[in-house]
């Protein structure tokens, strides 16, 4: 199919095209610009921000309390999403090597909790994940089955599960942001996956059997360098929006396990500094910017090989 | 290591594979359904530890509860004003995307798919800033539903480059020939739009529809922002009660949320063949 030169109909391009860009022109890169303006401003009064053209805002980024802010809200991120990863592979690989019939039974399970309010799933989990909620519940039914067995094969005055059960703690801390944040966010990792799985050739995993190499071999040299695009956009797309997330922190953490975005809402709507809410939220987005650009350098690199 | 007696593909028949996905399904539902099951029950604080008896009772309080059910309605009238405003906007950007070559043409592609993109909380930051430094913030006295105007502004500049996504997948497909074949037969511009093109962009208009629907509807951080005082959405209002004390009311407004959002999903399903979403992977 060829494409049309905007300059054959340039009324009807423009008809198109006009409502969009200014659309994307107004509410979108003008309040950028406005928070941008804002990062280099100072406070004059409650409510008046100058354009200064300080960098203060920049340089508190770097002030130590921040900097363990940023420190823990790249660790919480990078692991839920490591976890993300992990789970989401072997079940991708499921759902790719499923019947044809059942495979959109199977994604459409993994969507519909992605579809219920986020908000809504981040309360379900702070209903379960309480010292005496429901997931301590399992762990403490699985402790009592495990010292059971244990007992039955004359192991039982060892005590190698120790003494009784003690309810884990979760709420408040980083495990159960973590587990928060894997919990909302596992979707978005299985989903490229899996699309990286269904493109796969899959003679070359038949090819790697029938020259004797075993399933983990396979797993290891072939299978994942040839799905290796699939598990990076996932992992950048997982990772984004967990870096950004207020709301796990927020509900989950209780304020003990603060991340960027708790601090940036804190400048806004209680600290009242609204330059340095605004140096931050842009910090942020250049991160983002960054992790895009090295996926794009990584796209770049692969079809350059090809 | 095992002998390979099955074939490589076969991975969903290894039993080790199957417990990792059965074990990611109660992952996944589990918390929903414990969250479902509670708002029945009988008990009246921490009612999400000890279960004491069934009740619809919270049901009731919570259709009561004039503050939330008026959240209700400004979360539905916000949801209908920005799917039909995005679903237009989104159709127009499908369309010039689609259709024409320009110069800098990657760049606006990149532009248009930017609000996706970017982490939610600038984007509710550098809106409520953008409506505060221009005075634009509805006043408490604005007459309803005028009063929702900013957050209708915020839900349909997220949602449409999404609803463009769905739409411009769609019109991938659209043969030419046929646009062609009617303008040959001397159908005018504007006809072929009516008769050819708008007919095949149909389900994409409806899907993109139902997608810009659930997205407003559960929205927090971005509303949150650009939220007011008069102004609370369902979310939002759901985000006080849990910040205030949890309550099995909670739970009951959650599943009423919940339900809906299935509804909508299997509305979708009806328009959208099941098989589609396997092939647009």
């Amino acid at each position: 199919m060829s494409l049309e030169n905007y300059r054959q109909q340039p009324a009807v391009f423009a008809a198109f095209a006009a409502p969009t860009l200014i659309w994307l022109l107004l509410f979108f890169i003008a309040p950028l610009g406005i928070i941008w303006l804002y990062s280099f401003g100072e406070n004059v009064s409650l409510v008046d921000i100058e354009t200064t053209w300080t960098l203060d805002n920049y340089a508190r980024i770097f002030q130590p309390e921040v900097l363990v802010l940023l420190w823990r809200s790249l660790w919480i991120a990078g692991i839920s999403t490591l976890v993300c990863l992990v789970i989401a592979y072997p079940v991708a690989l499921v759902i790719a090597t499923a019947h044809p019939d059942k495979k959109p039974w199977l994604l459409l399970l993994i969507m519909l909790p992605f579809w219920t309010n986020l908000l809504i799933r981040t309360y379900a989990l702070l209903n379960i994940l309480g010292t005496r909620g429901r997931l301590n519940d399992v762990l403490g039914w699985l402790w009592e089955t495990t010292n059971t067995l244990l007992t039955k094969f004359g192991l039982g005055e060892f005590q190698l599960i120790g003494e009784s059960f003690t309810p884990l703690k979760f709420l408040g801390t980083p495990g159960g942001v973590i587990f928060g944040i894997v919990y909302v966010s596992l979707p978005f990792a299985i989903l490229p996956i899996y699309s990286s799985l269904e493109r796969l050739d899959k003679s070359y995993l038949e090819a790697s059997l029938d020259l004797g190499a075993g399933q983990w071999r396979t797993f290891y040299h072939v299978l994942l360098p040839l799905t290796a695009a699939g598990v990076v956009t996932a992992g950048i797309i997982t990772f984004i929006p967990a870096l950004g997330q207020f709301l796990t922190p927020d509900l989950l953490g209780r304020g003990q396990v603060d991340m960027i975005a708790n601090v940036i809402e804190r400048q806004f709507k209680r600290a009242n500094d609204w330059p340095f809410g605004s140096a931050l939220s842009l910090f942020l987005l250049y991160i983002t910017f960054v992790l895009l650009a090295v996926r794009s350098f990584y796209d770049a690199r692969k079809a350059h090989r090809s | 290591m095992k002998a390979n007696t099955k074939k490589p593909f076969e991975y969903s028949r290894k039993w080790s594979l199957r417990l990792v996905f059965l074990t990611t399904m109660v992952f996944l539902y589990a918390p929903i359904i414990v969250l479902v099951v509670f708002s029945f029950n009988n008990s009246r604080r921490g009612g999400n530890v000890i279960w004491k008896g069934f009740t619809t009772k919270y049901y009731g309080k919570a259709f009561a509860n004039e503050e939330l059910m008026l959240a209700f309605a400004n979360s539905m009238t916000i949801a209908v004003t920005s799917t039909i405003i995005s679903v237009f906007l989104g159709a127009m950007t499908a369309i010039f995307l689609w259709r024409f070559r320009f110069p800098f043409k990657p760049l606006a592609e990149g532009l248009v798919s930017l609000p996706i993109i970017i982490p939610e909380i600038c984007m509710g930051v550098s809106l409520a800033m953008f409506f505060s430094s221009l005075d634009l913030w509805t006043s408490g006295d604005t007459p309803w539903p005028f009063n929702l105007s900013n957050i209708i502004l915020a839900h349909i500049t997220f949602s449409f480059p999404f609803a463009a996504m769905v739409i411009r997948t769609r019109l991938q497909n659209f043969n030419r020939e046929m646009e062609e074949a009617a303008k040959d037969l001397g159908a005018s511009e504007y006809r072929v739009f009516r008769d050819i093109l708008l007919p095949h962009m149909r389900p994409g208009l409806i899907a993109a529809a139902l997608l810009t629907f659930t997205l407003s509807l559960d929205d927090f951080v971005i509303t949150f922002f650009t939220s007011g005082p008069n102004t609370v959405t369902f979310p939002v209002k759901i985000y006080s009660m849990v910040r205030f004390s949890i309550t099995p009311e909670i739970n009951a407004a959650s599943t009423i949320l919940i339900v809906l959002t299935l509804l909508l999903t299997f509305a979708a399903l009806r328009y959208q063949r099941i098989t589609d979403i396997s092939n647009d992977g």
